[in-house]
Order: C-alpha cells, then sequence, then structure tokens
C-alpha cells in the first residue's frame, strides 16, 4: 500500500490561539479516513495547511512520499474546502475549463463529471444562479476532474436541505466505490459512520485517536437485555467477571463487558440460572457514542 | 507562460464589466485620432488643431503617449478588481488548492499587465504612426523614427501604474477601497511635496527628492507635452519669456519607475505567502 499523504508533527498558531498542536498521521491508499471533530477542533485548518493556503508554524508534511513541490502534488488531488468558490459571472462548463488549465488535464472529461453529479442540463447556467446544492455538486465535478488519488471534502453537506445531503452522500458513496481515496472532514457523525473505513480524531487541535473505526475504542461492546426477573438479573450480572458498568433503564438493562462473550454463552449461562430472556441484543458503541466517549475522557 | 495568460484571459474576458471597460479603453485610444477633427471656423478665425504641428513627427510621439497616459485608469479599474475579486470570491483559494502556485498566481497576473501595457504601446504607435503619416509636415524615415524613446516611457509607466494597482488589490483585498487608496496616495504625495517644498528645499531638490516617489516617478517619465508646441513658443517669446524645459526621457526616469515595478510586485508576492487564506 502507497502512502498518500504523511503529516508530522504539523503546528499552527493563530497568535496565541494554537489551532492545531503537534498533529501526526498518514493517509495510506485506497482507505476512506474521516477527520472528526467538533467545531474549531482544527479540522479545515488541518487541511488548509496541506492543501497550501494557510501557512504552517512547525512541523512537515509530504504527498506522495515527497518527491514532488505542493503545488504539483495538489494537481493530483481533488479537494472541496467549506463552501464552493467558483467564478460567479462563468457558466459551469468554463469553470470546469478553468480547472483543467490550472490542473493541466484535458477538458474532455468535464460531460462525465457534469453527467455523475447530475448538472449537464445546467451546463450553461451561470455559476450566481446556481442553487447551494448544485454549488456544492459543481465542486465535486471540479475536484474529479483529474481523476485524483485522493479526494478531500471538508464538510460537503454542510448548509443543504436533507434531498441535497443525499445526493452528496450518495455521489460520495459512488466515488469510494470506484476506490479512490477519501479524506472527509466532517462533524457529522453518521456521515462518517457510513463512508469512512479510517477516522482521525481531534479536539481542541490535539489528536485522540488515529486508526481503524472498529478498533477506536478497547471495547467489547454490550448487551441489552429484557426479562420479567429483572432485579435477580441484575444482581448476576454484577458479580459476573465478564461485565463492567450495568446501567438500568425503564425495563432494559445495559450491560458493559469487560472481555469478549458471545451472546450464546451469555443465553447458555443465564438459562441455567433460571432466568428466561425476553430481549438480547448484543451490539457495539455508534460512533458517536465513541467519541462522546474520547472527547469527554481526556 | 501561454497557459498563465490564458488562464487570466479567461476570468477577464468572461466578466462583463472588464469586457467593457477594456473594449472602452482601446476605443478611448483609438479616439485620440478624433483630435483632428476639432476645427473652429467662425468667420475671421480659422483654428484647425491638426495643423497646429501637434501631429508633426516626431513631436507626435511625445503629445500621443503623453495624452492616452491618461486613460490608462480604465485599465487600472480592470487590474484593481481582477485581482481584488480574487479575494471577494475566495476564487484565489480555489486556484491554489486546485494546484496553481503562489508564485504561479502573481506572475499570471504580471504577464497580464505587461500584456495591458504592451498591446497599449503597440496600439499608439499605429494611431500616431497613421495620424503622422496624415497631418505631418515632415515625411522623412529619420524624422518618422526619432525620438522613439515616449513609446518606451509610456510602456514603462503603463507597467510600473499598473504593478502599483495589482499591489493594491492584493493589499486591500476590495476593489472601490483599492481604488480610494490609489487616489488617498496621490494626495498624500501632494501633500509631501506641499510640507517638503514649505519647510525643507527650494524647488528644484524638491522635485528632485519627489522623482523618487512612485506616481511622481511615473508622470516624471514624460513630460506634458504642449510648451513645446510652436504655437505655445511664439505666444510665449512674445512676451519676452523664453521657455526652457527638459524634455527628454531620462535613462534614471526609467530606472526609478522599474525598480517600483519590481518592489510592487514583490510586496504582492511576499504579501500573499505570508497570508492565510
Amino acid at each position: 500500500m502507497s502512502t498518500i499523504l504523511t503529516v508530522n508533527n504539523l503546528t499552527k498558531k493563530f497568535g496565541y490561539l494554537t489551532a492545531v498542536n503537534n498533529l501526526s498521521f498518514t493517509i495510506e491508499k485506497g482507505n476512506v479516513y474521516g477527520i472528526l471533530g467538533p467545531n474549531g477542533s482544527g479540522k479545515s485548518t488541518t487541511l488548509g495547511i496541506i492543501l497550501n493556503v494557510v501557512n504552517k508554524t512547525s512541523g512537515n508534511f509530504s504527498w506522495f512520499g515527497g518527491q514532488t513541490s505542493t503545488h504539483e502534488a495538489l494537481k493530483k488531488v481533488g479537494a472541496i474546502i467549506e463552501r464552493p468558490n467558483f467564478y460567479p459571472y462563468m457558466s459551469a462548463v468554463k469553470n470546469l475549463r478553468l480547472v483543467c488549465k490550472i490542473k493541466e488535464v484535458p477538458v474532455d472529461k468535464i460531460q462525465e463529471k457534469l453527467e455523475l453529479v447530475g448538472l449537464w442540463e445546467r451546463k450553461d447556467s451561470k455559476f450566481k444562479t446556481y442553487s447551494l446544492g448544485m454549488k456544492q455538486r459543481l465542486a465535486i465535478a471540479s475536484a474529479l476532474l483529474n481523476d485524483p488519488e485522493i479526494l478531500i471534502l471538508d464538510e460537503p453537506t454542510n448548509g443543504l436541505d436533507p434531498a441535497g445531503i443525499h445526493q452528496i452522500r450518495e455521489i460520495i458513496k459512488k466515488i469510494a466505490a470506484q476506490g479512490t481515496t477519501i479524506l472527509l472532514a466532517s462533524h457529522l457523525l453518521d456521515e462518517v459512520e457510513k463512508v469512512c473505513t479510517h477516522v482521525v480524531i481531534l479536539r481542541k487541535g490535539e489528536k485522540l485517536y488515529a486508526g481503524p473505526v472498529d478498533s477506536m475504542l478497547a471495547s467489547h461492546g454490550f448487551f441489552e437485555l429484557r426479562s420479567n426477573n429483572l432485579s435477580q438479573l441484575e444482581e448476576l450480572l454484577s458479580n459476573h467477571a465478564s461485565f463492567g458498568k450495568i446501567e438500568k433503564y425503564n425495563s432494559t438493562l445495559t450491560a458493559y463487558l469487560k472481555e469478549e462473550m458471545a451472546s450464546e454463552e451469555l443465553n447458555q449461562f443465564l438459562f441455567n440460572k433460571g432466568i428466561v430472556l425476553g430481549h438480547l441484543v448484543k451490539r457495539k458503541e455508534s460512533l458517536e457514542e465513541q467519541f462522546l466517549e474520547l472527547t469527554k475522557n481526556k | 507562460m501561454v497557459r498563465l495568460l490564458n488562464i487570466e484571459f479567461i476570468k477577464l474576458w468572461n466578466n462583463r464589466a472588464s469586457k467593457i471597460l477594456i473594449l472602452a479603453y482601446f476605443i478611448l485610444l483609438t479616439s485620440i485620432a478624433l483630435i483632428a477633427a476639432i476645427k473652429f471656423d467662425i468667420g475671421p478665425v480659422k483654428f484647425h488643431l491638426a495643423e497646429q504641428g501637434i501631429f508633426n513627427f516626431p513631436y507626435i510621439w511625445h503629445f500621443n503617449t503623453f495624452i492616452t497616459a491618461i486613460f490608462k485608469l480604465f485599465l487600472a479599474i480592470v487590474i484593481v478588481s481582477m485581482m481584488a475579486n480574487e479575494y471577494s470570491n475566495k476564487t484565489i483559494k480555489q486556484n491554489l488548492i486546485d494546484g496553481l502556485s503562489k508564485k504561479e498566481f502573481i506572475l499570471s497576473k504580471f504577464l497580464t499587465v505587461i500584456s495591458f501595457a504592451a498591446i497599449s504601446t503597440v496600439f499608439v504607435f499605429v494611431v500616431s504612426m497613421i495620424l503622422g503619416l496624415v497631418y505631418s509636415d515632415y515625411n522623412e524615415l529619420s524624422i518618422i523614427f526619432s525620438d522613439l524613446e515616449f513609446l518606451l516611457a509610456f510602456f514603462v509607466k503603463l507597467v510600473g501604474f499598473f504593478s502599483f494597482c495589482l499591489f493594491l488589490g492584493i493589499f486591500v483585498k476590495r476593489s472601490a477601497f483599492a481604488l480610494g487608496f490609489l487616489i488617498l496616495w496621490q494626495i498624500f504625495e501632494g501633500f509631501v511635496r506641499g510640507m517638503i517644498r514649505w519647510k525643507l528645499l527650494d524647488g528644484t531638490d524638491t522635485d528632485r527628492v519627489m522623482a523618487f516617489f512612485p506616481l511622481n516617478a511615473m508622470f516624471n517619465l514624460i513630460d506634458e507635452p504642449f510648451s513645446r508646441l510652436s504655437a505655445v513658443q511664439n505666444v510665449a517669446s512674445q512676451i519676452g519669456e523664453k521657455i526652457e524645459l527638459d524634455y527628454a526621457v531620462h535613462w534614471y526616469e526609467i530606472l526609478i519607475v522599474l525598480v517600483w515595478t519590481a518592489i510592487f510586485i514583490y510586496l504582492s508576492y511576499a504579501l500573499l505567502k505570508k497570508r492565510d487564506l
């Protein structure tokens, strides 16, 4: 697997404020990465630095193993930052032609990409007449013109209506399915959970976690249990070595595992003790719960 | 280089306001020929401007470059707004993300400035040549092609002025404010001149000092041509005055403007490099 981007000890200070603090991570080809973090956690600043529009204070980063200059490397990258920026007085096609000139790629992909994002019918309309959703889709088309090695998206669904959000997500999934490496910055966790294989979690400019989504927490998941004999069930579980915290909510018990245990095993164990379950579900924490857990603890 | 110019051309030519201003500018440059049509014929007073010798070679080079330089303000608006619009549309950010380096970005703007100046110079050359061939009293080749340094001065003057506009566009980021700043700077130079003249130096020395200020330096490149007209000279000698001015284009005047151009372009680049977008 080849490395697309390496970031080493990157730091950015705005006066007294440290927006990005000693951040390091790498992006490997073929994965879908999410950068997660609350508003103001340094996501956009980090992307700004690697995209050559924000100056770093210290540290370094290198694209594609560091053989090319940043602006040459960016010609092989597709990126959308915050809101779509195009020349308002030019049509979609003319704007894309300009991007082709800058990226030094032929113009024959324009139709294909505009069709992918569903804007071919409106290709001759001026950019300023577009709705926000259409602008965002044009930005994606523009980012794809060079068939990039990596697609960088910063809050691509920000400010869109549900239909627009859905369209953008479908497009992202389509692109991910083609094997393009994607780096998606967002504070919308379900968005990241749906498409990403790896995450980098930031808080106040510091990295809390970087790695696969699955191994984010050293957690073995939890059981949701219901039974007629709830008090006996609770007592049994709290004396069991495999369980840690046990929470009771309405008539449901949530028991967190300290070590791996299959649901069959638990079912057998309880049955032997004379408890019959009405409801048994084994779950892992959702990304949202894991994220809140991570950002709370530190 | 062609790629950078091409990028800039797409940006400018698709903007209606820029297109109209550019066209208006070149139409105005051509319209200097209309001066030839100024003709008064009121009974005994017959006056035809074209016959007063303003279109005589080589004087025409001096006269036309001086007059047409006034129209440069049209292009100044285009240049300031082409720079400031990149900021207000945030397209400068997108350009950089798409893989244009900061150096290329400034270079593309500077090349546009050079092209504007070069095309203007060619325009003025052609228009003056035609006017001269029609109206000039002297048509010897050696006379026609003398004093061509005024064209060089014209070119340098435009490049310098447009570079200043470019820098202001980057510095202020808003076209209206940048143009306001340009006017403010003009007033500032006038104010400095007044203060130096009043408190420090005599007339000649003040001129010497002021020659180092950018707008003043650009103005100095081509001195006013009116007092050189024979009609004006005649009137002056009748009232016992002899006007003796140095009309020539001096190498050090050109050098000063070129140095300012370099400073403006470098500052634009440094500013772009230092700023977070």
